[in-house]
């Protein structure tokens, strides 16, 4: 185990193109960091960067306290799960496991005792004779696993490792590497472009965009305290919704009313003249649905509802609005920066699964104005971020992993046991 | 497909396979009938005997024919063996790594590949006279290398291509030298490559001609091609049909036993299951 030291790194590839550009970032001995970012922003370079594979262009690469930019992959004793597994087709699963322990020419008596302890993990037992060729794509993202744990290593790298699989085996191998860093307690770093991973797993996300770093934060604080509109944007599912403001005695005149602003983000926008404001779907509700003692903390604004979209549990309506031409296209080149593709301005809003707001129909909604962001539209910075909110969730979230690996230590493992007297 | 597409197709295939395989049935045939009976206007012979086996295997024609047999298969097979442990390394460096003259390098290799034998034979000749290469071993592998070696590299290489890169990096991650993850991984996933390429190797070299003839005048290195060019009859007026016929026969069972012994082999697919389904 061992802490995870970068130091503006920089990769350049043979045209100049800076894949990756000036990351500086550390990760603490057991820890799960996140990289997280569209495609092409240069986080599974970083990843392959640590582990050897490829060569920093400048930069340290620290591991546990030795610069090791220049060793090669076998000489830093990282374990990596790759995207597509990259097992061992001629071998079974025994071998494929116990590869790397051969490697390393331990006695085969010891190679038998660690694969099967780790094929416990797994459960892989009865599949250690076959091929993998035989095995199910849930199986062999295991086996990939069951390769990276058998051994001592520093630190654990996942490239994408769940994104060949299914939604349903997702969640569950989500979980299975949740429990399993805790439990081994390994430094851990994670690559993913799906945001709802970047959320369940790690203890901080490191948010890339064209090699560089956004933010590095807990996911509560990307979430709450997002330092620009493209951390703002790629964060959440459904995204957060962007829209056209003016200042106005107070408040911010946007197309679903005004909004009012405590003091402090007033101060923060006064002098402004076009800025953007970011509203998540959850902070607007049907207003007949509201609490009366919540009202006055919102606003109040009639629209017209596009479609619905009805879950059971939840509720979205899309409310389309007028936008200046600049701020639809800013707005455009972001949603295509984030993967997606928003041919229209629309305000995706969450509504308690009970409204009976219909589609096509005016209806009014209420705005929770309390935690609404404002950006400046060319930048993209937030300019009501609040740097010492953001910082407690942070700190709060790495107590909580100090607290958990202590519990994971102690053996006190967290599974409530029924009609144990 | 319907019905009568399926007709077709095996009537279509049975027509391919009637007029690849009637030559090799005529051969057969002629090696059993003795030379009185070679012109005697049927496909069967009269009276089907061995005699023609008998005179190249240990009776007139096998001082002629039983080292070149020799000399056929130990030829062959060193010349393909280090035809498919040279290209394995070429082509897996073609495959992998990105240096400058890798264009040129297999350009070059199909160069040679198509190259015309004949003209290079005579000049082959004067230089392994002057240095004592004539009529040996050796003075036939080389340039039976030089027959192999680049179409060797090309299937060899197509073949490496396909194994995903992931393999190897695996490999490395997991504490590998370069040299442990190419031997443990690379090659036995390469192994169907390495045996089509050592097929096509060893048929290369043991159907040649040109060379065997020109670069041999006696039995110590000549190979059976160039040894049946040399078979007489019993009498300056006879042909020697029959026994040629047998010769043949003989030296088409090591090609046909080669390639349904490692038919299975061949067939790839070996990297199922290495990646994601």
């Amino acid at each position: 185990m061992a802490a995870i030291e970068m130091k503006h790194i920089v990769k350049q590839y043979g045209d100049g193109f800076p894949a990756v550009n000036d990351v500086s970032l550390d990760i603490a001995d057991g820890e799960f960091m996140i990289l997280v970012g569209p495609s092409g922003c240069g986080k599974s370079t970083l990843l392959r960067m640590i582990v050897g594979l490829e060569d920093i262009t400048s930069g340290d690469m620290v591991i546990g306290g030795k610069r090791v930019n220049d060793k090669a992959p076998r000489e830093r004793n990282l374990s990596m799960v790759f995207q597509n597994y990259a097992l061992y087709p001629h071998l079974s699963v025994f071998e494929n496991i116990a590869f790397p322990l051969r490697l390393a020419k331990t006695p085969d008596a010891e190679v038998d005792r660690l694969v099967r302890e780790a094929a416990d993990v797994l459960e892989l037992h009865e599949h250690l004779d076959r091929k993998p060729a035989n095995l199910s794509g849930g199986q062999r993202q295991r086996v990939a696993m069951g390769r990276a744990i058998v051994r001592q290593a520093e630190a654990f790298l996942f490239d994408e490792p769940l994104s060949n699989l299914d939604a349903k085996l997702r969640g569950q191998m989500r979980t299975e590497i949740s429990r399993l860093q805790r439990r081994l307690g390994i430094t851990t770093v994670y690559v993913t472009h799906d945001q709802m991973e970047a959320m369940t797993l790690g203890d901080r996300v490191c948010v890339l965009r064209k090699g560089k770093i956004q933010q590095v934060a807990s996911p509560r604080e990307l979430y709450e305290q997002p330092v620009n509109l493209f951390v703002a944007g790629f964060i959440g599912s459904p995204p957060m919704n962007f829209l056209p403001a003016t200042p106005q005695n107070g408040g911010l005149s946007t197309p679903f009313g005004t909004i009012k602003l405590d003091e402090r983000r007033a101060a923060a926008v006064t002098g402004r003249d076009l800025l953007l404001v970011g509203i998540r779907p959850e902070y607007f509700e049907d207003a007949s649905l509201v609490d009366e003692a919540k009202l006055p903390l919102g606003s109040l604004f009639r629209a017209r509802v596009d479609v619905t979209e009805w879950l059971g549990d939840s509720q979205f309506a899309y409310i389309p609005y007028e936008a200046p031409d600049a701020i639809r296209n800013q707005l455009r080149d972001l949603s295509r920066e984030l993967d997606a593709e928003e041919l229209r301005t629309q305000a995706i809003v969450s509504i308690d699964s009970t409204s009976r707001i219909r589609e096509g129909r005016d209806a009014e909604f209420w705005l929770d104005s309390r935690k609404v962001h404002v950006f400046d539209p060319t930048t993209g910075e937030n300019l009501t971020r609040d740097a010492e909110a953001g910082a407690a969730l942070t700190r709060m979230a790495a107590e909580d992993r100090v607290e958990q690996m202590e519990d994971a230590k102690s053996g006190s493992g967290g599974t409530t046991s029924v009609g144990a007297a | 497909m319907s019905r009568r597409e399926k007709t077709w197709w095996w009537i279509a295939g049975v027509v391919i396979l009637l007029y690849c395989l009637f030559p090799i049935a005529w051969i057969v045939s002629l090696s059993f009938k003795a030379p009185a009976d070679i012109a005697n206007q049927q496909f069967l012979p009269t009276t089907p005997t061995g005699e023609n086996y008998s005179a190249i295997l240990t009776g007139s024609a096998s001082d002629l024919f039983m080292p070149a047999l020799r000399n056929s298969f130990g030829i062959c097979l060193i010349a393909t063996f280090i035809s498919c442990i040279l290209s394995m390394f070429a082509a897996y460096a073609i495959a992998r790594l990105d240096f400058p003259g890798k264009k040129l390098i297999l350009s070059a290799a199909l160069g040679v590949a198509i190259f015309p034998v004949i003209s290079i034979v005579t000049p082959l000749f004067n230089l392994w006279r002057q240095i004592g290469l004539y009529d040996t071993w050796l003075g036939l592998i080389i340039p039976y290398l030089s027959l192999t070696l680049p179409l060797s590299i090309w299937t060899m290489s197509a073949f490496f291509r396909e194994i995903p890169w992931e393999m190897e990096q695996a490999a490395q991650v997991d504490g590998a030298t370069t040299w442990q993850a190419f031997r443990k991984v690379i090659v036995p996933l390469a192994t169907p490559g390495v045996f089509t390429t050592a097929i096509i190797a060893f048929f290369i070299a043991w159907n040649d001609f040109a060379y065997g003839i020109s670069l041999t005048s006696t039995s110590a290195a000549r190979p059976v091609p160039a040894a049946l060019g040399l078979f007489s009859g019993a009498s300056q007026f006879e042909d020697p049909t029959g026994a040629i016929a047998a010769a043949a026969v003989i030296v088409t069972i090591p090609v046909v036993v080669l390639v349904l012994l490692f038919q299975r082999r061949i067939v790839a697919g070996l990297t199922n299951g290495a990646v994601k389904g």
